[in-house]
């Protein structure tokens, strides 16, 4: 309706069409990123309204929590990712919440300024994450799925600290592992080196290192005194 | 409307057309006319709330949206004036047009005129018109809309400020009898009233809003929990009282409102704004329709048929949906609509299909093995998009992108001449490729699809820009910004059209048999209503017998016999040689989907296969059995239905009673089942007017929380009470308590029930007492919608697919629902159900094949893992497990999928894919919205 009504708004945005949000995968989240854009926002159905029976709108909210999440760890601002949910009549509500989006987003500049990451750094985190989506999409389905369908419920169980617990024991430590794989496939390097780059805690890259190892990933070598890739 | 000639199956009626002003084939519904028309005059839409200009489209919504011209036009008054003539491109203003006489020749005739609101400025005492503050629920729906007046804002009329205290004032017009208002109820203010108190508080959450009411009638599908959220909402009071306007305080305009409650008696309060919730009145010129038409109306101006087929008028072949039967809410409004549809099919069926003609288009070339050719179309939209949108900028960008081998703009691609060209130069250039920049695909994408088939090329290799709804509309003050996002947006869809793929909708043949499930009233009047279209009906039904509840009910309130009735029917039903009985039958097994179902029967010791195309569920419902108030312990206490039964059997026992009193709501409206069973109030009334008529010294009492007679039931309670059935109202915190006792050795029950009118407890010995039983789900239910994979409501009815607008569909498609396995109903509105879903049947196995779309879902054998999570994923139970020389891979049933792509985003293998939408085509949309602004000027884009 906004449009039919003719409300003015931010002009930032660029659409791109889905018959469900439930059909905006991780991947498509974490690509635009990769790709440049500085925000990206989801629009979907009133929850409990759903165009279909699905209630696919429920799965957009739990990929954004989950995305929200990914972007925190690895140190983008998680307010460039928004999800509203709202009817085709509710133009004025469209209007206000670009207007907000695109405000907040502008403030926080071009995507990587406000993060301190430069876009090299920036394309090589969200690129490490982008390969972890089909084992995501596993763990979720497993482990982070909310069994009753409201909006309370979504969000008791998104900010929960079981499920920063889930998230780091299922998610964060791949998201870890494959940034040191990455790094290593360019060369070997030495514990402190990795520890630099990644900006991670030195015993923390140690343990990453001795688990990869246990698991015949990576091997030390001690004449350079640095891993490599197995 | 003119004249109405001829019988049923050949009627002709002549119509006149009143000039619009606006050639409608040439009007584009782009709304400049409306920008540069000098003449304002007030909305009728918005309720004259607001201004609208001389021309404009009726509302933003409407279909077709096509402008009209007002007679306040300075043109059609004076001759001055035709700015609009000048600035429409489509040249669609046309001040020659004239009143158009026309004649039309049909077999049957529907009216569906609806209601009228109810005015309340006929009575000076609501004070609507001469106070700015006071106004009508159909004035507050407007304020609430986004496309209201003040564009979704709630302001008062005398200072445009926000109203922080509202009040809402119940049964205006409605169960009064006073002059110039109506005695029925209307049935639905109650219920919209409480949604447009949920709407307040979502604009304004500080909003204290009241609202004066009689009884709360909740007595509509899930109608009882949204009474209690509304009910719940802070800042929300409902007061049980009849409140009237007193006065208008001089200068804050606000409105005081005199009410009287049982504690603190008379009482003063003054409102920011009051709202008239104003009831359904007849259509306007309802009787001289009903003149035209040769049909009688009833006494309040309603078109009410009989219980027995609420759809006929007085006249063959033509039939009444809607509101025009009385009062009804939209659910009821839209199966009676499909309902007089099927009454139509049995009347006409014979030429069904006659008048259609099949289109055909060129055979689609195969450009599957060729380089993309694409061909981007730019639409002006008349001065829509071009007065924003730098058009040659756009074009000569588009022009640029790989790809593209033309590039152009239309003035308005939608036209004719512009589909005529899209689909030559497409054959010219050998485009294999389209891209429409113009507007939003859910208005035209159907025809551009069409002009790519008229081109030889697969509809689906369309594509759209949406730079209207999207850029020029909403961003109309920054024409740079706007015609840079247009750039882009252009690039997306060119970026995306490359990896179109050619899709093809397949057709499944239809079984044009019908399985109805259930033989009560509901599933042998759809039963009947199939057969006499042509198709065959197997009727499954689990007792001995046909008739279902209705056996144990002996007349409607409004004095219908129903065994009569029922015994017609049931002939009917055998006699039929295209319905099947199946008796004292279980469905066993249900397999196939839309079209093709295949389902197990056993009956009286057989197992029948029956293959059919739709399926009807119609298994009714059940009576709760008390375990309150002594009921089973004690011989004097009966539900109404055994009370109705003793009745018309003449049981001395009970008409000869001294003293009968009835307890309402037993067994719902409570915490196990929190809803209203609907028909327990008027079985109430209709029993104690059958035993007053019998027996007119008999003292009844009738112990109720809210009277739910509504509609035209109302006048029945209204009798009641005239004749002396007292009505004591409880409340479920304070229930009547049952003693049995002997007194002067009359052996009785005494019932305690406290009166908040006197006050005080009240003692009434009775000799019979009658309980509203609820009326419950069928113990059934549940296995038949396993067997039939569709969904229960939180109450355990059957959930249909939406409780408004597809009353009688499940989201499974092919399985109709009706009669009271949906809720509990009346026998008219079981009838009304059961021929609406007779209607949704036909529609579905009049056509011959049912069409799958082409953006359905598809796995990859190789890559799916059988891991299952698509078919947890998928609502529609389209995915299911096959067996292929791979191993066990999930497959996709075409017919079922609904397109959503909810599977796709959850297949960690991305084995599974929604055509049309999948993770390439939508992934190069997002790289292309990402490319830099310095590459895009160079180089196109990646990919």
């Amino acid at each position: 309706m906004a449009g039919v009504s003719r409300l003015q708004y931010a002009n930032e945005m660029r659409l791109i069409r889905v018959m469900c949000s439930g059909r905006v995968d991780l991947e498509f989240i974490l690509r635009a990123f990769s790709t440049g854009q500085d925000g990206v926002f989801i629009g979907g159905c009133k929850l409990n309204e759903c165009n279909y029976v699905t209630h696919g709108n429920y799965d957009a909210l739990g990929n954004t929590y989950i995305a929200k999440k990914i972007l925190q760890r690895i140190g983008i601002h998680t307010e460039r990712l928004r999800i509203e949910f709202m009817s085709s009549g509710d133009g004025m509500q469209l209007a206000g919440i670009m207007d907000g989006f695109s405000e907040s987003v502008k403030t926080l500049g071009p995507l990587g300024s406000s993060e301190g990451l430069d876009r090299k750094t920036l394309t090589f985190k969200l690129d490490t994450a982008r390969k972890l989506v089909p084992y995501i999409r596993l763990v979720e389905r497993e482990r982070l799925r909310v069994p009753s369908k409201s909006k309370a419920a979504y969000e008791n169980f998104f900010t929960s600290d079981a499920f920063n617990r889930l998230f780091d024991e299922l998610i964060g430590d791949s998201l870890t592992a494959g940034q040191i794989t990455s790094i290593l496939s360019e060369r070997p390097r030495s514990t402190a080196e990795i520890a630099e780059k990644l900006q991670l805690n030195p015993s923390e890259v140690s343990r990453h290192m001795k688990r990869s190892s246990q698991h015949g990933l990576v091997r030390y070598d001690v004449d350079k005194s640095c891993y490599t890739l197995a | 409307m003119g004249d109405v000639e001829g019988q049923a199956g050949d009627f002709t009626v002549s119509l006149k057309k009143k000039p619009r002003y606006i050639i409608e084939e040439k009007c584009t519904g782009c709304a400049t006319c409306v920008k540069y028309c000098p003449v304002e005059y007030p909305d009728p839409f918005n309720q004259e709330i607001s201004d609208n200009k001389a021309v404009h489209v009726y509302f933003s919504q409407a279909i077709p949206l096509v402008a009209y011209i007002d007679e306040s036009c300075l043109y059609l008054k004076e001759g001055k004036c035709d700015i609009c003539r000048g600035v429409c491109q489509a040249e669609a203003i046309d001040f020659k047009q004239t009143t158009e006489k026309m004649t039309v020749h049909v077999g049957a005739i529907i009216l569906a005129a609806g209601i009228t609101p109810f005015d309340p400025a006929v009575k000076d005492e609501y004070g609507y018109g001469r106070f700015a503050n006071v106004i009508t629920s159909m004035d507050y729906e407007r304020l609430l809309s986004s496309t209201g007046p003040y564009e979704g804002k709630v302001l008062r009329a005398s200072d445009k400020q926000h109203p922080k205290k509202i009040a809402w004032i119940q049964c205006v017009g409605s169960r009064r009898v006073t002059e110039g208002e109506n005695s029925y109820c209307s049935g639905v203010c109650c219920t919209y009233t409480q949604k447009q108190v949920i709407l307040t508080q979502d604009h304004d959450a500080g909003a204290e809003c009241t609202i004066f009411h009689n009884d709360i009638r909740s007595h509509g599908k899930d109608f009882e929990r949204y009474f209690k959220r509304a009910e719940q909402l802070p800042g929300t009071r409902f007061i049980r009282s009849y409140a009237a306007i007193d006065r208008e305080v001089p200068g804050s305009q606000n409105v005081v409102v005199k009410y009287a409650t049982f504690d603190d008696g008379v009482k003063e309060e003054e409102f920011d704004m009051v709202v008239l919730s104003v009831g359904l009145n007849p259509p306007a010129g309802a009787q001289g329709l009903a003149d035209k038409f040769g049909i009688a109306l009833n006494a309040h101006g309603f078109c009410t048929a009989p219980d027995a087929n609420p759809m006929a008028t007085t006249r063959p072949g033509i039939f009444v949906s809607g509101a025009f039967q009385g009062p009804t809410d939209i659910p009821e409004a839209v199966f009676t609509a499909s309902a007089a549809g099927s009454q139509c099919g049995e009347l006409l069926g014979y030429r069904r299909g006659k008048l259609a003609e099949e289109r055909i288009y060129p055979p689609e070339r195969d450009v599957s093995g060729e380089t993309p050719r694409i061909g981007v179309f730019v639409c002006h939209c008349g001065a829509n998009i071009s007065s924003v949108v730098n058009m040659s900028s756009a074009v000569a960008y588009a022009r640029r992108l790989p790809d593209v081998v033309h590039a152009q703009d239309q003035l308005f691609s939608c036209a004719t001449n512009s589909a005529k060209e899209i689909t030559e130069l497409a054959m010219e250039k050998g485009l294999n490729r389209v891209v429409i920049a113009a507007c939003s695909p859910r208005t035209l994408e159907p025809l551009f699809r069409d002009t790519l088939r008229e081109a030889g090329l697969n509809p689906y290799y369309c594509e759209m820009a949406n730079i209207r709804e999207h850029c020029s509309w909403v961003h109309s003050k920054q024409k740079e910004q706007a015609t840079q996002k247009a750039r882009d947006l252009i690039r997306m869809s060119v970026a995306r059209a490359r990896h179109l793929a050619p899709l093809q909708e397949f057709d499944l043949p239809v079984n044009k048999t019908a399985l109805v499930v259930g033989g009560g009233i509901a599933g042998m009047t759809c039963a009947l209503s199939i057969a006499n279209q042509g198709h065959e009906v197997h009727l499954v039904e689990k007792a001995r017998d046909l008739g279902g509840m209705a056996r144990r009910i002996h007349a409607t309130i409004e004095g219908m016999d129903v065994q009569a009735y029922l015994d017609d029917m049931i002939r009917a039903v055998y006699k039929n040689p295209r319905i099947h009985v199946s008796h004292e039958a279980a469905v066993t097994d249900v397999s196939g989907y839309v079209g093709n179902f295949i389902t197990t029967v056993k009956t009286e010791g057989r197992t029948k296969v029956i293959k059919h195309g739709a399926s009807v569920i119609a298994i009714g419902a059940d009576v709760y059995q008390p375990s309150e108030y002594l009921y089973g312990e004690n011989d004097k206490v009966f539900t109404h239905i055994e009370l109705g039964e003793r009745i018309a059997a003449k049981d001395e026992k009970v008409v000869s009673a001294q003293s009968l009193v009835m307890i309402q709501c037993v067994g719902c409206r409570n915490e196990d089942r929190d809803y209203c069973s609907r028909v327990c109030c008027s079985h109430a009334v209709k029993n104690a007017l059958k035993l007053k008529d019998i027996n007119p010294e008999m003292d009844i009492y009738i112990l109720f929380r809210d009277m739910r007679t509504y509609g035209l039931k109302e006048n029945y309670y209204r009798e009641a009470s005239d004749r002396d059935v007292k009505f004591i109202r409880y409340t479920p915190d304070d229930k009547p308590v049952i003693e049995a006792v002997e007194q002067d050795g009359r052996a009785m029950l005494k019932v305690t029930v406290p009166d908040p009118v006197l006050g005080m407890r009240l003692e009434l010995d009775a000799d019979v007492l009658s309980l509203a039983a609820a009326v419950i789900p069928c113990a059934s239910t549940g296995n038949i919608a396993g067997l039939f994979k569709v969904a229960l409501s939180p109450d355990d009815f059957f959930k249909e697919a939406h409780v408004k607008l597809k009353p009688v569909e499940f989201a499974a498609d092919g399985v109709f629902l009706c009669g009271t396995a949906h809720y509990p109903k009346h026998i008219h509105e079981t009838v009304n159900q059961a021929y609406g879903a007779a209607g949704r049947v036909l529609t579905l196995l009049s056509n011959d094949t049912v069409t799958a779309s082409g953006s359905v879902a598809e796995v990859k054998d190789p890559d799916c893992v059988s891991c299952g999570a698509c078919i947890t994923a998928c609502a529609y139970d389209a995915i299911e497990f096959r067996d292929t020389p791979m191993g066990r891979k999930a497959w996709v049933n075409p017919i079922l999928c609904k397109g959503d792509g909810v599977c796709n985003a959850k297949c960690p293998t991305s084995a599974i894919v929604l055509k049309h939408f999948t993770d390439e085509a939508i992934c190069c949309q997002i790289d292309a919205a990402g490319v830099d602004a310095a590459m895009k000027e160079e180089v196109g884009f990646s990919q």
